[in-house]
């Protein structure tokens, strides 16, 4: 792993993808007025005639592009996460429940969102979409662990649904090693045996940072950057609880249902480790900047840090 | 069987019969299952009758043919009248139909694309059937392929927003190979739709969206066959069939009746029911 570096969106990497992807030309977009912040535009400028506007009427959106999936197209439909939620019954009814492959993608997920405040600031659509059969679930933590992921899906066989950020991150790969990611496998990002930090999206770099801290204290954590929450990756988490005294989940959702949920979920079956999960508590957001709003949550490295300590104590 | 290479159409008046056997089909499954849909069923049978039996370009032989027409029942509790149908053209035996609402059986409650050969939609969730019917239409577009989609909507049905999406959607698309029929029966689940709430002035609604509309009487096999053939040979813009119907329509007691909008007759209902549908 190369060190990180400023890096773009991962909603960059998700429109970066979708350009290399229009290589296929059974694949087709899917706009609800937001292509420009979901960076679809860049898919629907080299590619109008396989691009569908549809307006803001996500219910139709999700439906038309199962229409599509069952007529042979392999449509990645995009808008925010949170209006993805408008469609939730469409997903689950016309598009999970029938099996079509319709890859739906939520950007500006997470209170990282920012100013926008809580109506914009999805923190429960991992919870959503992993709890339907047969849906994958992905959570990428920088751009080029996007682009390579979204470009994965052409070959993946199942509906899929796809949280991007809206801003900024570290960059955790550099050209070279996120071609090693693979759908439905974490990615060990570093090696400690004291303690395993498992996070996705924006709580990934800052799982890093907090392990670069814990290691100056002589506490040495594996980071696990968990994109796939759904087929979570069991094997890898096993793992962890054979060799780390303990786990802490982190991410820039609900502690109700998202990625610590689906770790403790696990865990409960196999026993042995005590977990905690940095997330956002039962609550809404409210505006501000992303790094104001992940203090005022109790999500950020520093939060990860007190929370491997106080399993470790 | 291919039905487009069909060397000759039904008439009317073996149309007029297909849709009696599958009248009768529809309430011994109905009876047999216990439970079900009959009265929407009855209301849609004769214009499913007319598109099987002289429109839709299928193969019994390969239900998935990319280039079938599609039928998609939005109005997916009426799934009797497609398995009827389904039936009569052979792409499932008596066995499969009688076993509607059992468990493993291809029959599930509700129409499902993935259980039944010849079944293009998973419905049972009103509303989604435009929207999936446009995304076929757009997708035989990008394919320059003719094939024509066919959607059946109920009335109570239209009360969902995401429908209005839709025909909102399929007009800024010019999507002409989108047909959809609106089976006005007037009744859904609770009562009369005019009591749980009305939807007024069906055609001239999807008119004002910009689409081509002829309102008929959905009994009438020559009006029901015409409006069919009419709205498959107008390609340049989407086109809708507004039906005027009866609920439960060939069986007196459940006509007209919100009761029987999802109940199954008795033993003496079937009885009275096969001897009205002689």
């Amino acid at each position: 792993m190369s060190a990180p570096s400023t890096g773009g969106a991962s909603r960059d990497g998700y429109g970066s993808a979708l350009l290399r992807l229009a290589e296929d030309p059974r694949v087709v977009v899917l706009e609800a007025d937001l292509g420009k912040s979901t960076k679809s535009c860049l898919f629907r400028e080299a590619n109008p005639e396989r691009t569908v506007s549809l307006g803001i009427a996500e219910q139709n959106m999700v439906l038309v592009a199962a229409g599509m999936s069952s007529s042979g197209k392999i449509p990645f439909a995009s808008t925010f996460a949170i209006f993805t939620e408008r469609g939730f019954e469409q997903v689950r009814n016309g598009v999970a429940r029938p099996g079509l492959v319709v890859h739906l993608c939520g950007s500006h997920g997470g209170i990282h969102t920012g100013t926008d405040g809580s109506s914009a600031q999805s923190i429960e659509d991992l919870a959503l979409y992993r709890t339907i059969p047969g849906m994958t679930v992905i959570h990428p933590c920088d751009d080029l662990s996007a682009e390579e992921l979204t470009i994965q899906l052409l070959h993946h066989d199942r509906p899929s649904y796809t949280r991007t950020a809206r801003n900024k991150t570290p960059r955790m790969y550099d050209e070279v090693s996120c071609k090693d990611l693979k759908i439905g496998k974490g990615s060990r990002l570093r090696e400690g045996s004291d303690i395993a930090i498992i996070a996705c999206g924006v709580m990934v770099s800052e799982a890093v940072k907090a392990a670069e801290v814990l290691s100056s204290k002589g506490i040495e954590a594996t980071v696990v950057d968990m994109h796939t929450i759904k087929p979570l990756d069991t094997e890898l988490i096993d793992d962890l609880v054979e060799t780390c005294g303990g786990i802490v989940t982190a991410e820039d959702h609900s502690v109700i249902g998202g990625l610590g949920s689906a770790v403790a979920e696990h865990v409960s079956y196999t026993g042995g480790v005590p977990i905690r999960m940095v997330g956002v508590s039962d609550r809404f957001g409210e505006s501000g900047e992303p790094e104001e709003l992940m203090e005022l949550m109790g999500i950020t490295h520093g939060d990860i840090i007190s929370s491997c300590e106080s399993i470790l104590s | 069987m291919n039905s487009g290479d069909r060397a000759s159409k039904m008439t009317t008046s073996q149309l007029r019969e297909l849709a009696l056997r599958c009248r009768r089909h529809i309430v011994k499954m109905i009876h047999a299952a216990g439970a079900g849909h009959p009265g929407g069923s009855l209301s849609a049978i004769d214009m499913i009758a007319a598109l099987y039996g002289n429109q839709l370009r299928f193969d019994v032989d390969n239900p998935n043919w990319d280039d079938r027409d599609r039928f998609i029942m939005s109005k997916g509790h009426a799934s009797p009248a497609v398995y009827s149908i389904l039936f009569e053209m052979g792409f499932i035996d008596e066995e499969d139909m009688m076993s509607f609402r059992k468990m493993g059986s291809v029959c599930q409650g509700h129409v499902d694309m993935k259980w039944t050969d010849g079944v293009d939609f998973s419905a049972g969730s009103l509303g989604m059937g435009l929207s999936f019917g446009l995304g076929c239409a757009l997708a035989a577009r990008m394919d320059s392929s003719d094939r024509n989609i066919w959607v059946m909507v109920g009335d109570g049905e239209i009360q969902e927003g995401q429908f209005w999406e839709a025909a909102m959607a399929a007009d800024f698309h010019s999507a002409g190979r989108l047909n959809l029929i609106v089976d006005r029966n007037r009744i859904q689940n609770d009562d009369f739709v005019e009591v749980q709430m009305e939807v007024g002035d069906v055609a001239a609604k999807l008119s004002s969206f910009g689409w081509d509309v002829r309102e008929i009487d959905g009994h009438n096999m020559e009006q029901v066959s015409e409006a069919i053939l009419w709205s498959s040979t107008k390609t340049d813009s989407p086109t809708a069939i507004v039906a005027h119907t009866t609920k439960g329509k060939g069986v007196s007691f459940m006509e007209d009746n919100p009761s029987f909008h999802g109940k199954a007759p008795n033993d003496k209902e079937l009885e009275m029911a096969m001897g009205e549908l002689s």
